[in-house]
């Protein structure tokens, strides 16, 4: 439409503005855009880039000075045993919650996307999302409360007879420890219960999507429900298993509180990060180790693509 | 056919798996009452309601608390502002490096709260800015901005442009078309998108530890809780305040999920 068959009754300068946003939308979208760019675009992406480029500057062993020149030494630190102990752990971790979370979410993925009628269907989707957004810390302490040695579990398994299974549980080396709350075990169980809800949601809404005809295909064709589950609905159901271990995988990688609070001190590579820039003050290899979660998420991010999670997010 | 009830198996795994959500936060409400308070014994030995004065009149838990009703507050509302305007330009129009904003916008909460925490840390180092209160509300306005843009850009996609030039054509100008036609139907889509926003930034903990600096000036009330995590002292103090964490994030969540239950998209499918 030519811009001359507006009524063009330029009287305020709202009147112009409107004319002026009409003739030309660019600018109305500029307008729009320039404060969250400036924010997002400039102030946090600046941030982020100057925090990577850190990595590649060094630390002066004896004096403990930031050397600011190109290098790859800070890098090469990462590959020395303990460093490279605090990966391989980290993304253990990462791997077993993952792993984990997706067996725990996928009944109620399943029974709230194909059973879940009418007002339950609320009750699950509430029941999910509570615990989602609900306070970190306070999930996190909740689990001081119940994993620690004079706690309930401990009351619970001595009440039904079960004291001895649960002590050589904990006696098991490497993943046992003194109690629950000062054990590999524990750092597990919490980190599977505070990412739980972010391997749901996803994966429910890809279950939503498989199509009630196939099961019924299935069924005529002489499956049973397991056979079901495992050919059809589950390869239908995949991409957004892949889309909730996303967050699950990537939040473990992150996380420095749940293993400074449950577990055996034993570093992870957020609280190797944390104290490295902190107490430390090595901010290079503080740099170079937040490098690593997000070389690993954006391979990962690359797999899940091929294997078509984002269109399940 | 069968698959219309659900096995056995099945109702037990989905029921089991939502007590595991929910029973551990009852636990921090009994835990609240208990008359022990140098270890978690279970069972309470007793219980007692004294806890609640205790907290009451611990001066060191005011100023945690009105600090971060203080930054949740100001960060919501920038986040409200710079995520509404995002989304109304995306929602707006197709151009170039669109995909590319969309994944800044995400970003800061994509990547490991560690990483937004400490970049901003060392850019404030840089540009030689001080801790205080705002340096921490600027940190929790950058994860905030998704969770509001989320929201209103669904809801502008529902509104559609007819409505808008409809307002242009009987005369209407920008302005008066925001006003009287685009708030009214953004409302509350804004308004469960600043909840959740609050309901965020209030219990944020990984962030504020990089931005807020050392001190009790710069104590939020996650902070605090944190504090006592580490260093328990009156651990059934530590429950009360949970509490009052816990009731700050749980009602801004179930009211931003009334707001928008009506409509096509529902607010917090996705943290």
């Amino acid at each position: 439409m030519p811009a001359t068959s507006q009524p063009a009754k330029a009287t305020g300068i709202a009147e112009r503005l409107t004319a002026l946003f009409w003739k030309r939308p660019g600018i109305l979208l500029a307008l729009l855009l320039a404060p969250p760019l400036l924010w997002l675009g400039v102030v946090y992406v600046g941030s982020l880039v100057a925090l990577l480029w850190q990595s590649f500057y060094s630390i002066d062993p004896f004096s403990g000075v930031v050397v600011r020149e190109f290098t790859l030494k800070t890098y090469g630190e990462l590959l020395l045993p303990q460093n490279y102990d605090i990966i391989l752990r980290t993304v253990t971790m990462a791997a077993a919650v993952t792993l984990a979370s997706a067996a725990l979410a996928f009944p109620i993925a399943f029974y709230a996307a194909r059973f879940a009628k009418g007002r339950w269907k609320a009750v699950f989707y509430l029941g999910v999302m509570l615990p989602l957004w609900s306070s970190y810390l306070v999930k996190v302490y909740a689990w001081k409360l119940i994993l620690a040695k004079e706690g309930i579990v401990t009351w619970a398994a001595n009440g039904i007879g079960a004291g001895s299974v649960l002590d050589a549980i904990l006696s098991i080396p490497v993943i046992g420890g003194n109690s629950l709350s000062t054990s590999f075990i524990g750092t597990f169980i919490v980190f599977v219960y505070v990412w739980l809800p972010y391997m749901i949601l996803p994966m429910q809404a890809s279950l939503e999507r498989v199509p009630k005809s196939m099961l019924e295909a299935s069924a005529d064709l002489g499956a049973g429900g397991l056979r079901t589950l495992w050919s059809v609905t589950l390869p239908l159901a995949l991409p957004g298993i892949i889309a909730g271990s996303i967050f699950t995988f990537s939040l473990t990688l992150g996380d420095y509180i749940i293993p400074q609070i449950i577990g055996n001190s034993a570093n992870f590579i957020g609280m190797a990060v944390y104290s490295l820039q902190g107490t430390a003050g090595n901010i290079p290899l503080a740099a170079a180790f937040a490098v690593i979660p997000i070389l690993i998420m954006l391979v990962y991010l690359a797999i899940a693509r091929r294997l078509g999670a984002f269109d399940a997010l | 056919m069968r698959s219309d009830r659900p096995p056995f198996a099945l109702t037990l795994g989905a029921i089991g798996g939502l007590m595991f959500l929910h029973l551990p936060i009852l636990l921090i409400f009994l835990y609240a009452f208990t008359t022990e308070e140098k270890s978690y014994q279970f069972p309470p030995p007793g219980l007692t309601t004294e806890w609640f004065g205790v907290a009451w009149n611990r001066a060191d838990i005011w100023p945690p608390l009105w600090l971060s009703l203080k930054v949740a507050t100001i960060a919501s509302g920038l986040a409200l502002l710079l995520g509404t305007l995002c989304a109304a330009a995306m929602a707006r129009a197709r151009f170039f490096g669109r995909d590319t904003i969309s994944l800044l916008v995400i970003l800061p909460i994509a990547l490991p709260g560690i990483i937004t925490g400490m970049s901003l840390r060392s850019a404030f180092a840089i540009a030689d800015i001080p801790f205080s209160m705002w340096t921490i509300m600027l940190g929790h306005a950058t994860f905030c901005i998704v969770i509001v843009y989320n929201n209103a850009v669904a809801r502008f996609r529902r509104l559609g442009s007819s409505m808008l030039e409809a307002s242009a054509d009987l005369g209407a100008n920008a302005f008066q078309t925001f006003r009287f036609v685009i708030l009214p139907n953004l409302g509350t889509a804004l308004l469960a998108g600043g909840m959740l926003a609050f309901a965020l930034s209030f219990d944020e903990v990984i962030v504020t530890t990089f931005t807020a600096g050392t001190g009790n000036a710069a104590k939020t009330l996650p902070i605090w809780m944190l504090d006592e995590l580490v260093r328990p002292r009156q651990r059934p103090v530590t429950n009360v305040v949970a509490i009052v964490v816990f009731t700050a994030t749980f009602l801004p969540i179930l009211a931003a999920y009334y707001l928008t239950s009506g409509a096509e998209e529902t607010a917090g499918g996705g943290k």
